[in-house]
């Protein structure tokens, strides 16, 4: 088939799935609402796996197909368009495929939930924008697909609207994602001043004249191109929450787990990764921009990867994970081996959308249980979800035979990264030693992290009582009783639950529907096999005739295609990553408890870890006070007391302060009256002899 | 000691001065405010009665007779207001009488 024909139906596909849903989602009810988004969600995976098998193995040309105009002014010119190159068609596989396997999982999930319709349609949507997002070939297109991701994101994030902490961390996201917004705007506009055009094409070949060019930003010189791709960086690191910018991140846990999967782990954060790679031909001419880059991910991949060691709550863990794999993700970009970034985006959206989606399990079968505190022992009840779960922990841990070159998805992606970063110091960039530095340390706290996850969920003593679970679901067909008050189902329901002592209705963890299961399955395999099928094409010798030009390298940047590393650098990461797990297995299989005295003794650098670096706190005591302190200062001072005082407060106030008073003139006595005439006759006769004599 | 004009517009004042606080200082009576105006008509009549003797113009003696009518036509009225007041409230106390506003 056509492949122009095959994108527009992958890219509008969703968009129709949405509106259906979401407009006449009540019309035509729950089911029929799922049905059509995910039947349109895997008929784009389905067309996206064609178009990237086209690519790969096919020899498909770029193109780029223009639907309508978008914006047109001068010379800003912006066109619905869709451009098919290496970096979109990896993008459209990861998106659409983590996508429609989510839409399933999500009947199994939501599948108690009223608003599902609602829900299914969000996901539609925030899977068009992503997929109109990397489809996007001017800057003006991107932003739209980088808002729209935005938006769905908050409305995902707030989904269960009643909970007021979903309402604050969506408006939390949406906050912080519009700082870093304000940075891609500025830089957007940077672009458009400096090279009188938003079109990819025509930009990127104008990079290397520019690349001299200085200006004037704050005060202070700045390289062309450096302070354009420093400015675009800072939506990266919003949408990637990266450091400073990250605090939106674990706060989006509130949202349902499937959310957490598809938007906060294997596509939207990815988006400024997507961003750089994409923006390569700007970025290789801009080397203070590049070492910003490299600094904040890898400050972002040790931050998350220490805090992420000791939080209790399964799904915070994650979202930590993903906050340092993406730093990860920066580091290789910055050193310039976006090959590898987006290799490790590839394989990234797998192996943690499969871990979120296995917490997602657990957290189902635990009646709604997060804290890992509570979890123990579950191996036994939920052997799918836990084979899946060590599958996606091997993959992210980056666990391989390094003499076969045989292993898992994260072996490979994050091999190839820290390799980079080790390559770019060997090529003189300072830089680059720190990346790898940090990278190998960070791999070394992954393993300890994941596989700490891993045990404590499921090996070692049950730390919960079948008590605790039916208590849970106790309360949530109470919760279900006040909706249905005539359902005399569940009242009889509610008897057998709640006699614990009959032994018949003991309540046990139970393994997830098939709709939750498959889509376990079909990631583990991508967590398995996507390292060990796409290593060559991405990052190894077929790497420029994978990428066929979207990605732009500089005659000076070899880190991709360098010598043979010695042996004890290809073997670093490794071992960190056996060290770290052999410390996980010692804390928390072997010496079990070990974990709960450490976390009791309250050491500073545990609270440190704990308490997030305090960022939150800083935060809070900096822009959040001062925000709520001029916010108070001009409703109160300014809007209150200024202007309601002066304006309409004020007049009315003076009107009735006269009125009282010439009220107070009519007081219906005669006497007053007539000495008020009499007065006026005094006053007008002195007047008048006044007058007259003078 | 002779008599002058000055004794007399002396004598005219007082008795308007006497009226007009009779009028806003009275608080009990309103038969009393009739008076009081009574009495500042005639402090009116002697200022033109004395001005006419000492000008030797029988016109303001003519015009005193006027006031005069005036003055009756004005307490007949006055009178009955006063009668149909007390009819209406059974009480004629100043005080009271603060119906006036709108």
């Amino acid at each position: 088939m056509d492949p122009k024909l095959l994108v527009t139906i992958i890219l509008y596909g969703p968009l129709l799935g949405a509106v259906v849903a979401g407009l006449f989602g009540r019309r035509i009810g729950a089911v029929a609402s799922m049905a059509i988004t995910t039947g349109l969600l895997m008929l784009s995976a389905v067309l996206s796996w064609m178009v990237f098998a086209e690519w790969t193995w096919g020899g498909l040309e770029p193109f780029t197909e223009t639907y309508a105009p978008f914006i047109q002014v001068g010379k800003f010119v912006s066109n619905w368009s869709f451009r098919l190159d290496g970096l979109s068609a990896v993008m459209l596989v990861v998106v659409t495929t983590v996508s429609s396997l989510v839409h399933l999982y999500s009947w199994g999930y939501m599948a108690e939930d009223d608003g599902k319709a609602r829900f299914f349609a969000y996901l539609s949507l925030f899977t068009f924008a992503m997929l109109s997002l990397i489809s996007a070939a001017d800057f003006m297109q991107l932003f739209f697909g980088w808002e729209g991701v935005g938006l769905a994101s908050y409305l995902l994030i707030g989904f269960w609207h009643h909970k007021a902490t979903a309402n604050a961390a969506a408006i939390k996201a949406f906050v912080v994602n519009r700082v870093g917004d304000f940075g891609f705007a500025l830089g957007i506009m940077t672009v458009f001043w400096a090279f009188g055009s938003i079109q990819f094409a025509q930009i990127f070949p104008q990079v290397a004249a520019h690349a001299g060019d200085t200006w004037m930003f704050a005060g202070e010189g700045w390289g062309l191109v450096d302070l354009a791709c420093t400015l675009l960086f800072v939506g990266a690191m919003g949408k990637s929450a990266q450091f400073f910018l990250h605090t939106w991140l674990p706060d989006a846990m509130e949202g349902p787990t499937p959310v957490s999967a598809l938007i906060h782990a294997a596509t939207m954060v990815t988006a400024g990764v997507y961003m750089v790679c994409l923006l390569s031909p700007m970025f290789e001419y801009a080397p203070v921009a590049k070492h910003i880059v490299v600094a904040i991910g890898a400050v972002t991949a040790l931050f998350a990867a220490t805090v992420g060691m000791v939080q209790n709550d399964i799904k915070r863990v994650i979202a930590y994970s993903t906050c340092s794999q993406l730093g990860y993700m920066f580091m290789a970009a910055g050193v310039g081996a976006y090959q590898a970034s987006m290799f490790h985006l590839f394989t990234h959206a797998f192996f943690k959308a499969l871990l979120f989606l296995g917490a997602g399990s657990v957290i189902h079968a635990m009646a709604h249980e997060q804290d890992m505190r509570r979890y123990g022992n579950l191996a036994k009840y939920l052997p799918v979800t836990f084979a899946v779960m060590v599958i996606g922990t091997i993959a992210i841990t980056g666990l391989g035979i390094p003499g076969l070159d045989l292993g898992f998805a994260g072996f490979y992606s994050k091999d190839s990264i820290i390799h980079a970063g080790y390559e770019a110091g060997v090529a003189g960039d300072p830089m680059g030693y720190f990346a790898w530095v940090i990278g190998v340390f960070v791999a070394g706290l992954t393993a300890f992290y994941s596989w700490r996850l891993a045990f404590f969920t499921f090996n070692g003593h049950a730390r919960w009582t079948s008590e605790d679970l039916q208590h849970h679901w106790h309360n949530r067909d109470h919760a279900r009783d006040d909706q249905h008050a005539d359902d005399h189902a569940s009242e009889a329901q509610i008897e057998t639950h709640s006699e614990p002592g009959d032994g018949e209705h003991v309540s046990l963890p139970h393994e997830s529907p098939w709709t939750m299961r498959l889509p376990l399955i079909l990631l583990s395999i991508g967590a398995i096999a996507a390292g060990f099928a796409f290593a060559e094409k991405f990052v190894g010798a077929e790497h420029v005739e994978f990428w066929r030009g979207a990605i732009f390298t500089a005659a000076s940047n070899h880190v991709l295609v360098g010598r043979e590393p010695p042996e004890w650098i290809v073997l670093a990461p490794l071992t960190v990553s056996v060290l770290g797990l052999l410390i996980a297995a010692y804390v928390y299989l072997m010496r079990e408890g070990l974990g709960a005295r450490l976390a009791a003794n309250r050491g500073p650098v545990y609270l440190f870890f704990y308490n997030k670096w305090f960022v939150d706190e800083f935060y809070d005591a900096t822009f959040v006070r001062a925000a709520r302190w001029l916010g108070d200062l001009f409703w109160k001072g300014g809007d209150q007391r200024l202007i309601d005082g002066l304006g309409p407060d004020g007049v009315s106030a003076v009107s009735m302060k006269v009125g009282q008073g010439a009220g107070r003139l009519q007081s219906g006595f005669l006497y007053h009256y007539a000495f008020v005439m009499l007065l006026g006759v005094a006053a007008i006769l002195s007047y008048a002899l006044w007058a007259w004599n003078a | 000691m002779t008599i002058g004009l000055a004794h007399y517009l002396a004598v005219a004042a007082i008795l308007f001065t006497i009226g007009v606080f009779g009028i806003f200082v009275n608080r009990k009576n309103i038969i009393i405010i009739l008076m009081s105006i009574e009495l500042i008509l005639l402090a009116v009549n002697i200022n033109l009665v004395a001005f006419s003797a000492y000008l030797g113009n029988v016109t303001g003696q003519i015009f005193a007779m006027f006031v005069l009518t005036v003055a009756a036509a004005e307490a007949a009225v006055g009178l009955a207001i006063l009668v149909a007041f007390f009819r209406n409230r059974g009480d004629i106390a100043v005080d009271d009488a603060s119906m006036m506003k709108g």
